[in-house]
């Protein structure tokens, strides 16, 4: 009975891990090819659940319609991310780090309140597509259809990135980015262009991975800067930039905190904060991670 | 030329008179500028003199904050004492931490920073027998300051009144002594450091060792400032040192000016007082604030001084004849 309940938590832990792996590889492709950690990254996702529940609302008798409002809540966070980028973000490119940092939180605050001004400070929620409603048996443990699903789609997506990124020339871009920008532009490759492609990308992902959490989760304000600082961590641990990195940094995140809670139920969050504070004393890149120049 | 007036001394006179006005909201508004103006100067020795980005400030000015309030009310401290213990403890905390974030650089010594912070709140926020976890800590004592009424001149003020010239002096006297060290060879090297850290320990400066020293000394100073706002608010709560308030002092610094020593000053003025205004009308202060960023980053990013001192530079090219017009 003590191995079924401990692999039940197991599979909490990847259920948690593989969300936050949706959420954090956006975060991380930004910043190997930006430098910039996008603190809005977190609103992103935040938007993208109210957006996932605002299609649904419109929708409403057909419960199927979740894949579509996932779908289009994505698409609509795709485009947000474009229009910030082409008209403002990019302006602060030339300027120091620092500026940009703050751009992005500046969203943070902006894009938290209108949140709150269209969709009001209530939880909101989203009901579970019926195609995926029952659960499976898993040596004893539980697992509901939808987290099999989102689970199955997470590494649909990861080794779907990971082809991009090794297969076609748009991932040779973003690798060469990811490496030396300034030589990347001096050979004539469009970088402009490459940068509002990976925001947008990066946004998409954002956007879909808050949708798919909206059944399982509650729709709050101020689920923004909870995720933010949990993919955060997912992404030092892993290292910045790095992709199976953040693969990697959200399978442990997902187990320290699972297991965490059993041993120290008080300290489950100290345990997952003195876990960047070590990765960054003894490996400051990452557990996959390259070291910056 | 500016160096010629001592500013210390007009702001310290400026601020005393805010008791004159005879409003309690007055004297409150100030007690809570003079307070967070240190919490801000005492970043800027990081942000503004040495180049350092923290995101962990916070965690100082709480437990600060922590110290001085549970010393004060647990043990019955004298106010000074208590003040004391809370400027030295939070200084010894960044000594340890900061000595392994200042082996990192650029994000990695932010995200580092932010780590330690996190943990510290983190345990403040559910260690339930010494910090009351996430009720806090409530009735603080105010300090005994009756004396001050007893100066001539001074009496007829209301209890408020005198913490706020307690406060007003004791800040004003840690931002001088932090001007000295900005404006010593030690502060003058940290400046060095922000701009070329590689020439700085060319010319033999043992870079790691002087970022420590300034990471200790603004852990301090805003421990002192936390100390304060813990008796100011009459409570202690772990959102003293959860990331946002760590985000807040980085802006009100921008927003002041990072290149000025009384940049801080005027963006903790500037934040204050509009937090006052705005949220008098509308609960959307997050927005205004956001998008005042937004303002700075893209119109202003010299922040408030910077815009002040090119406004005045301009106008004195205009008595002068300009040349470059």
């Amino acid at each position: 009975m003590a191995a079924e309940f401990l692999f039940s938590q197991f599979l909490s832990g990847l259920t948690t891990a593989i969300f936050l792996f949706l959420v954090a590889s956006g975060l991380s492709l930004v910043f190997g090819v930006l430098r910039v950690l996008n603190f809005a990254h977190g609103t992103f996702y935040m938007l993208g659940a109210y957006l996932a529940w605002q299609t649904m609302a419109w929708l409403a008798p057909t419960k199927e319609g979740f894949w579509l409002a996932a779908l289009a809540a994505a698409t609509g966070i795709a485009i947000l991310g474009f229009v910030v980028e082409r008209l403002m973000f990019r302006h602060l490119y030339g300027k120091e780090e620092l500026y940009q940092l703050l751009f992005t939180y500046a969203l943070v605050l902006i894009l938290g309140d209108a949140a709150k001004i269209l969709w009001g400070t209530g939880q909101l929620s989203v009901s579970r597509p019926p195609s995926v409603e029952g659960s499976l048996s898993v040596f004893g443990a539980l697992l509901p259809g939808y987290n099999l699903f989102v689970m199955v789609l997470g590494f649909a997506i990861a080794i779907g990135f990971w082809v991009i990124l090794q297969r076609t020339s748009a991932g040779r871009m973003i690798r060469a980015a990811a490496m030396d920008r300034e030589m990347l532009g001096s050979l004539g490759a469009n970088v402009g262009v490459l940068y509002t492609g990976v925001f947008v990308v990066s946004s998409f992902l954002a956007g879909l991975s808050g949708a798919l959490v909206s059944p399982i989760k509650a729709i709050v304000p101020g689920m923004d800067v909870e995720i933010i600082v949990e993919a955060f961590i997912v992404v030092v641990i892993g290292g910045l930039g790095s992709f199976w990195g953040t693969f990697l940094g959200a399978l442990i995140y997902g187990q320290v905190l699972s297991f965490g809670i059993l041993i120290f139920p008080r300290f489950s969050i100290f345990s997952v904060f003195a876990l960047m504070a070590v990765i960054l004393i003894v490996r400051p890149w990452g557990l996959l991670g390259r070291p910056l120049k | 030329m500016s160096r010629r007036i001592p500013w210390t001394l007009v702001v310290l006179l400026l601020a005393l008179t805010i008791p004159w006005f005879g409003s309690r909201y007055y004297t409150f508004l100030a007690t809570q500028i003079a307070i967070l103006s240190l919490f801000a100067v005492s970043y800027n020795l990081l942000l503004g003199t040495t180049g350092l980005v923290s995101f962990g400030h916070a965690a100082y000015f709480g437990l600060g904050a922590y110290a001085t309030g549970l010393l004060m009310k647990e043990l019955n401290v004298p106010f000074l004492l208590a003040l004391l213990a809370g400027g030295l403890l939070p200084a010894a905390f960044a000594g340890v931490f900061g000595y392994f974030c200042v082996r990192l650089t650029k994000i990695y010594f932010s995200m580092l920073t932010l780590a330690f912070a996190q943990i510290v709140w983190a345990i403040c926020f559910q260690w339930n027998e010494v910090t009351g976890g996430d009720q806090g800590i409530s009735a603080i004592p105010y300090p005994e300051l009756g004396w001050i009424g007893a100066i001539p001149g001074l009496g007829g003020f209301r209890t408020g009144d005198h913490f706020y010239f307690a406060c007003v002096v004791l800040v004003i006297l840690c931002i001088w002594v932090l001007g000295r060290i900005t404006d010593s060879p030690f502060g003058r090297l940290l400046t060095t450091i922000r701009e070329n850290p590689e020439r700085a320990s060319f010319i033999g400066v043992d870079v790691r060792r002087y970022e420590l020293a300034a990471f200790a000394i603004a852990g301090g100073f805003a421990g002192v400032s936390g100390a304060l706002f813990g008796i100011f608010n009459r409570g202690v709560f772990a959102d003293f040192m959860f990331w946002p308030k760590s985000a807040e002092v980085l802006i009100m610094t921008i927003l002041g000016g990072m290149n000025y020593f009384w940049g801080p000053v005027a963006g903790t003025i500037m934040m204050v007082v509009l937090n006052q205004q705005i949220t008098s009308y509308t609960e959307y202060w997050p927005l205004v604030l956001g998008t005042i960023l937004l303002v700075l980053l893209f119109a202003f990013p010299g922040g408030l001084m910077g815009a002040l001192d090119a406004g005045a530079k301009r106008l004195r090219g205009q008595k002068t004849g300009g040349g470059d017009a």
